[in-house]
């Protein structure tokens, strides 16, 4: 997003003939119906999961089990799922994120800024189903014969760094997440780091500092909250995030117990079981999962933005 | 080199001790350059590993038949052609009702609203521009699909449509706003009717940002899987106009296709992949070209 | 009563001669001639060479004229078959376009029992509480296309022959057996040493008439299964990651060392995976074949259920026999909405219960026997549309 700009003139409509009021009130709508799309959409998802809340209680969100012959259902392992994929993607992505944002804004010549600017908005470009495909073709073998047993050497005492690994999995997932996110990270962040006044870089700068002591005394401090807005939109980004997931983490049941175990995701089990569900307590149980990952989502944008605007809107830091 | 930084230099105020002070200091600078750039160099890395590996397995798929002929059983052959047919259908429709509720809405909270309706507006585009795009899908499953028992392309049409709307509307905002006040206010005072002045004028002149921000969102749209999953929900039939069927998408075929055990339909997962990535790669850098073009100048 | 060789002579002198004119007709083929016998259908095709005329056997129902596609929905066990038919019957008839989801077995019986395609496709027939869902007063026919072999597949590189028995199937998805290596699978394999690798099991995580006739199979073997897991289209599975649909769990175990799946014998063939001989009930070791699907369907034959409901077949007698067979069907409403697509629907179902029935064996589907052909095509006598019947 550009940094705002001001605020033109509103038009008053004196004139007042019925085109005018009549293109008021369309666009009014316009507006309004955007707005209430989000109410709209969350409503229509409380109303449809109630069946599954009702039979099950809050219990649903710590039940382990998804029994469709039973007809008992449990969130746990999807919202697990869900929160150590999107974990792992957030670890990785939000240093580089973070660090790329600082060099982009601050410590690169133009000549190099720009292109690469240009080449990470590219790759929050490219479709989520071509990473999974991606995914599962290059990065999980080689994830599988490469990187995995390695670590699993080095780490494998701790248990959520167990063994073994086939490639596809929790881990497999993380990483290509990291990579979708990390535009998203490195935008926002940029856009909170430029936002910083230049009065505090030069006063750094008049007292001698090197530019990474720039960065970290004069700039950073004020542009915190907003960057960690930035790395909290990433995640909402993670968690909502389906195609690429669903192809990698290879469609396991259980609760995962090592990062290296397949898994699913909220958003991965309402994809590939949506459509065969029976009407009933089993659409309104994956219904129910999609409003958990809705007030999640919706719970950290709402957050993240508000971290946002405090700094880029914030004259009134200096 | 005097300095007044706080951290260093306890001890003697001697100038080996500030020099190797200094020289810590210029290491660590130096040092987290070094990372800060290594770190960018992270980020283009994966780009290059996805362009690389779709173009090298996916060349050898994209040839005349991915691109005119139907799914064949048994992976015997056949093509994407119900696909690609399918995405050009429904990414228009989507285009075309997405833009002018786009459009109008930003209109709305650049030129009528009041600052804190615009805000809340704004916000609550942010926000949708957010959501999951499988939630989407489901909401529009529930209106379109459900009542007549039947997957749609219409009703993926829409899900797409839901997905562009913020994005459109957000960027056209923004665009708006960067439209002097003067040319309203000129344009008013000629005796020229609001509406008039907002589509003649304000809405002309920012026609080229505009036109970006929808071909951003078409782009987006070419790759969206999830809400079609549960909306046109996928053909191997070729369908032509009738959107009350179901209906192929590209993204839809690669995501069938890749999990195949027939090579020949992993070949040709990559083969829409590659095609898929042609023309959102192409769209994004013409449209990110012309701005930067523009910023740079 | 005319023996069935001299019918079938005299169909196949009729066939000769109208096929000749026929052939070179128009796209749309006429409605058959009138012939005099309406209760005994023409039993063609059973020599191997498909009329390529229209059906124009004696009685045989023709599908709409208008241009039309039919929607189903389903099992991916007969999909490779089915996809197959759709194409030749679409060839055959240019107006009429099938179009298939093969999204299981579980999504093809809530399809059709929610009215969102025209035909549903399941090899585990609808049970007791499915039907009881149906809309009040409406009914489900199960028609018999094909039967199919449950083989388990298995990604050891250097390893191509693998015998297994019920014991070490049912451990392996038990998980108690996690290495290849395992004695258990070594005693069957005369002690030869197999790699040490750790099992991936891959099971199904949709509803599947293919995870039904395996699950069977281990409820019947295993007490431990039957106590802890049961059978089902889809269960509880103790271990193992799921994948979508036959294809899916083919492409898993292609993709992965190690993995172990079970899947219909066509996508083992055709995806060029290795699968195991599998103990049968006389103690021989049989390869999944089509022959030996046969063999337990002909003997399990005459206890079909009248409602062609049938389990499936289990351990079946005979030193050939494979020990998991899975009849696959079509399932549609009795009284049809739509009177074109009833028509159509029927003519398609009569002509995968005759023509179709010859390119079974080389898709890796055994052909119905006999006996459950025709009183598959007697059950396709029974469709109505708004009351009166489709094809009379």
């Amino acid at each position: 997003m550009a940094a705002p700009s001001a605020a033109p003139r509103r038009l008053t409509s004196r004139s007042g003939g019925l085109p005018d009021r009549l293109f008021r009130s369309a666009s009014g709508l316009a507006a309004i119906g955007v707005t209430l799309l989000i109410i709209a959409i969350g409503v229509m998802l409380a109303l449809n999961s109630t069946e599954a809340f009702g039979k099950f209680g809050l219990g649903f969100i710590t039940n382990t089990v998804w029994d469709p012959v039973a007809e008992v259902f449990g969130a746990l392992p999807y919202i697990v799922g869900t929160l150590l994929s999107s974990a792992i993607a957030l670890v990785i992505a939000a240093p580089i994120g973070i660090l790329t944002a600082i060099f982009l804004a601050e410590l690169a010549p133009r000549r190099l800024s720009i292109p690469l600017t240009f080449l990470i908005e590219l790759l929050a470009a490219i479709p989520s189903v071509v990473f999974g495909l991606w995914g599962v073709f290059v990065l999980s073998p080689f994830l599988g014969s490469t990187v995995d047993p390695f670590l699993i050497r080095i780490l494998g005492w701790i248990p959520i760094f167990a063994g073994p690994s086939y490639g596809i999995g929790l881990f497999s997932a993380g990483i290509i997440l990291a990579i979708m996110i990390l535009p998203t990270i490195v935008a926002i962040s940029r856009e909170v780091i430029s936002s910083v006044p230049d009065s505090q870089r030069e006063a750094m700068a008049a007292l001698g500092a090197t530019r990474w002591e720039i960065v970290r005394r004069a700039v950073l401090p004020f542009a915190r909250s907003g960057i960690i807005g930035a790395v909290i939109l990433g995640l909402g980004r993670a968690l909502g995030e389906t195609m690429a997931v669903t192809m990698v983490i290879g469609n396991a049941q259980d609760l995962p117990t090592s990062i290296f175990d397949q898994s699913q995701t909220i958003a991965s089990k309402i994809a590939t079981t949506f459509n065969e569900a029976s009407i009933g307590i089993q659409t309104s149980s994956l219904i129910a999962l999609g409003f958990i990952l809705l007030v999640i989502t919706i719970g950290l944008n709402v957050l993240a933005r508000l971290l946002v605007r405090r700094v880029t809107a914030g004259e009134r830091r200096t | 080199m005097t300095t007044l930084a706080p951290v260093m230099d306890r001890s003697i105020a001697s100038r080996l001790v500030r020099s190797t002070a200094d020289q810590r200091r210029a290491r660590t600078d130096r040092m987290m350059r070094g990372f800060s750039l290594a770190a960018a160099i992270a980020c283009v890395i994966p780009l290059a590993a996805v362009i690389i590996f779709v173009t090298i397995n996916g060349l050898g798929g994209l040839n005349l038949d991915l691109l005119t002929k139907p799914p064949r059983a048994l992976g015997t052959g056949g093509g994407a052609a119900s696909a690609i047919l399918g995405s050009l259908q429904m990414i228009p429709l989507a285009t075309l009702v997405a833009v002018p509720v786009g459009v109008l809405g930003a209109v709305y909270v650049a030129e009528f609203s009041g600052r804190r309706s615009a805000d809340a507006i704004r916000f609550a585009a942010d926000v949708l521009v957010g959501i999951p795009s499988i939630l989407v899908g489901i909401f529009v499953f529930t209106f379109l699909v459900l009542p007549f028992k039947q997957f749609n392309a219409f009703a993926g049409s829409m899900a797409l449509a839901l997905l562009m709307v913020p994005v459109i509307m957000r960027t056209t905002e923004e665009i708006l706003r960067l439209v002097p006040g003067t040319l309203r206010e000129a344009s008013l005072a000629l005796g020229i009717p609001m509406w008039r002045t907002v589509l003649s004028v304000v809405l002309r002149t920012g026609l080229t940002g505009i036109l970006t921000g929808v071909m951003l969102a078409v782009a987006r749209a070419f790759g969206e899987t999830a809400p079609l999953l549960f909306t046109a929900l996928g053909s191997r039939l070729v369908n032509v106009g009738d959107f009350a069927k179901p209906m192929d998408a590209l993204p839809i075929f690669i995501y069938v296709n890749a999990r195949q055990p027939y090579p020949v339909l992993n070949q040709q997962a990559w083969g829409a992949a590659l095609l898929l990535l042609i023309v959102v790669l192409t769209i994004n850098i013409l449209v990110r070209a012309r701005s930067w073009g523009r910023r740079a100048a | 009563m005319i023996t069935p060789v001299t019918k079938r002579l005299v169909v196949l002198g009729l066939l000769a001669a109208v096929g000749a004119t026929a052939c070179s007709g128009a796209a749309t083929p006429s409605p058959s001639s009138a012939a005099p016998s309406v209760t005994a259908p023409s039993d063609a095709a059973s020599s191997g060479a498909p009329a390529s005329a229209p059906a124009s056997a004696v009685t045989a129902p023709a599908p709409a004229s208008a241009s039309l596609t039919l929607q189903g929905a389903g099992a991916t066990f007969p999909a490779p078959l089915y996809q197959t038919w759709f194409e030749a019957f679409n060839g055959k008839y240019s107006n009429i376009q099938i179009d298939y989801q093969a999204n299981g077995s579980g999504a093809g019986i809530k399809a059709i029992t929610e009215g969102t395609v025209d035909f549903g496709a399941s090899d585990a027939a609808m049970k007791d509480d499915e039907i009881a869902k149906l809309p009040a007063g409406s009914k489900i026919v199960h028609i018999p296309t094909a039967l199919g072999a449950v083989v388990i597949i298995f990604n050891l590189p250097g390893v191509t022959d693998l015998n297994l028995d019920a014991a070490n199937v049912a451990g392996i998805y038990l998980g108690t057996i996690k290495k290849w290596n395992d004695p258990a699978i070594a005693a069957n394999n005369g002690g030869a040493t197999l790699p040490d690798k750790d099992i991936l099991v891959v099971h199904r995580s949709d509803g599947s008439g293919t995870t039904n006739a395996f699950t069977t199979y281990l409820d019947t073997v295993s007490p431990d299964w039957h106590s802890k897991v049961g059978k089902g289209k889809e269960v509880n599975w103790p271990t193992g990651v799921g994948a979508q649909g036959n294809d899916g769990v083919a492409g898993g175990v292609k993709q992965t060392e190690g993995a172990v799946g079970y899947v219909e014998l066509n996508y083992a063939t055709t995806a060029s995976l290795t699968s195991a001989k599998l103990k049968n009930a006389d103690g021989q070791f049989v390869a999944g074949s089509t022959d030996g699907v046969t063999a337990a369907a002909e003997a399990a034959a005459s206890g079909f259920p009248a409602d062609f409901r049938q389990a499936p077949i289990i351990n079946g007698a005979g030193a050939t026999t494979y020990p998991i067979a899975s009849y696959t069907y079509l399932l549609a409403y009795l009284d049809q909405k739509d009177a074109d697509k009833g028509k159509t629907f029927v003519a398609f179902a009569y002509w995968a219960l005759t023509d179709g029935q010859a390119t079974e064996t080389s898709l890796g589907y055994a052909p119905l026997p006999a006996a459950i052909q025709q009183k598959s095509i007697d059950e396709l006598h029974t469709f109505t549309s708004g009351g009166s019947p489709i094809w009379p």
